[in-house]
């Protein structure tokens, strides 16, 4: 899951030509990589592929903000599913 | 009345926050009309200062122009100061409806809806059009009020990365079987200055049966051929379906905005968006002011291509004494320093050098790209940016970054 997530991540939020290290613990939003606002890809991706959903009031900022808490929503709801 | 302790403490931690952060917003006093030389009173109670005005968006050099104050004053001599009325009570004169005459004809477009603001087109227009049923695509740097209006609206929203077509072609085909679909973007970019690839947004929007919008606000007035906007530079006049923009920059300076496009999209808005329907009119003075400034525009090319050369000559003056800048073809030539706390302490130098910037930095624009965005004037003179470049070379000497790339500025400074 984690290298799915980061693959996204790459694809989805930064240049071709960026070289910036990313792995688990990166923070994505408060360091601005992803935006809060363009998040909202990010939530519909793995909604999908995981087959999960999200309710709005939990993909906050903060839980968004690494993919290692990404991984740990995710398996909150697979669970709860 | 109840202020509770916890409450205020809690704001009051909020806004030390901010000052510490060094992100605590502080206005300057200017005691002269808006112009390329303005008198600024800076720190508060510091005698003002004589300064070059290198940050304002009068970029046609309307703001204070005798024409358009005449005219003002005209308005307020014949039909009064304000309306007291949303436009749909007793809000609307005939100055309201031939300003949307001219602006629809201005822009090449159907119909045209004046707002407060500019901001209030963008929080109303999408709301009072879209449902749940359709998507907003949006480029990720659209303005901050077009993101509130994205908010409002029901509709899905989805991004795509600045300026890629590829990725915006990616995003119309996941979304394809929405009922409405809408590429969003602006005209000028306000923080970089470039332009939207107008011509390939508006191929992508036929081949996958989607909307255009447009937001002009750093475009009217000044860039294609005859200052139409960024559609003008691209060819793509008359097929915008949605434009919205400002009459608070290139159009006079004052305030006010509209949505012009096709006439059921501006109908609309007539009846059901919330900042039109339940905030005043555009005030009389100001009408009258906008209608002056469209027919200066419309007798001559001269301010925009005035700001044209200005440009032209900022950009290669700042690359000619070895700053960064971002390349583009607006007035709006951001200087790239990187790091935060330099484009502070170089926007500060260069006030005390009689030169008025302001430095950016996140979350305003992307981490590691602070920078000092200057915006050119067709009321600038060559003398005067001269002058303004000689106190970028003193100071950038003084920091050390004359010649630097990127990657050296950021060796010595960090990001």
């Amino acid at each position: 899951m984690k290298e799915m997530i980061l693959d996204y991540i790459r694809k989805e939020y930064l240049e071709e030509d960026d070289d910036m290290p990313l792995d688990e613990n990166t923070k994505l939003i408060s360091s601005g990589i992803v935006d809060s606002f363009s998040m909202v890809s990010l939530k519909r991706f793995l909604e999908k592929k995981y087959a999960v959903s999200i309710p709005d009031e939990e993909a906050s900022p903060e839980a968004f903000d690494t993919v290692t808490s990404i991984i740990a929503l995710v398996q909150k709801f697979q669970k709860g599913a | 009345m109840a202020y509770p302790a916890a409450v205020k403490e809690s704001w009051q931690a909020t806004l030390a926050d901010l000052q510490e952060k060094g992100l605590f917003k502080q206005e300057r006093y200017i005691h002269s009309p808006q112009s390329s030389h303005i008198s600024v009173e800076f720190p508060a109670d510091a005698p003002p200062r004589e300064v070059i005005n290198l940050c304002s968006n009068n970029y046609l050099g309307l703001s204070s122009h005798p024409e358009v104050v005449a005219a003002a004053h005209r308005g307020l001599d014949e039909r009064g100061y304000g309306m007291s009325s949303v436009r749909f009570i007793c809000g609307t004169q005939d100055v309201h409806r031939a300003l949307e005459h001219k602006l629809t004809e201005f822009l090449g477009t159907e119909d045209t809806i004046l707002f407060p603001s500019c901001l209030d087109a963008n929080a109303g227009v999408f709301e009072a059009i879209l449902g749940p049923e359709d998507v907003m695509i949006s480029d990720r740097l659209v303005h901050a009020s077009i993101i509130d209006g994205i908010r409002l609206a029901k509709a899905m929203h989805d991004t795509y990365k600045h300026g890629d077509m590829a990725h915006l072609e990616d995003k119309l085909q996941e979304h394809a079987d929405k009922r409405v679909k809408v590429i969003i973007t602006d005209g000028v970019f306000s923080m970089d200055g470039d332009l939207a690839p107008m011509d390939r947004i508006c191929a992508l929007a036929e081949q996958y049966g989607a909307l255009v919008f447009l937001d002009d606000s750093h475009a009217s007035g000044f860039i294609g051929r005859t200052g139409r906007g960024t559609h003008e530079h691209f060819g793509v006049l008359g097929k915008i379906d949605i434009i919205t923009t400002t009459l608070g920059k290139g159009l006079g300076g004052a305030s006010g905005g509209c949505v012009s496009g096709r006439r059921e999209i501006v109908e609309l808005c007539r009846q059901k968006a919330r900042p039109y329907l339940f905030s005043n009119a555009v005030a009389p003075p100001i009408a009258y002011g906008a209608l002056k400034v469209l027919e200066i525009l419309g007798q001559s090319t001269e301010r925009r291509d005035k700001l044209e050369r200005n440009q032209h000559f900022w950009r290669k003056g700042l690359k000619e004494i070895g700053l960064v800048i971002k390349d583009g073809h607006s007035p709006i030539v951001p200087v790239m320093l990187f790091n935060a706390k330099l484009s502070q302490d170089i926007a500060r130098d260069l006030f005390y050098e009689g030169i008025y910037v302001i430095g950016f930095f996140f979350p305003v624009v992307p981490a590691g790209q602070a920078r000092i965005r200057t915006q050119m004037s067709a009321d600038h003179e060559i003398p005067q940016l001269e002058e303004a470049l000689l106190a970028f070379k003193k100071i950038g000497a003084k920091y050390g970054i004359l010649g630097l790339d990127k990657k050296g500025i950021i060796e010595k400074y960090g990001m």
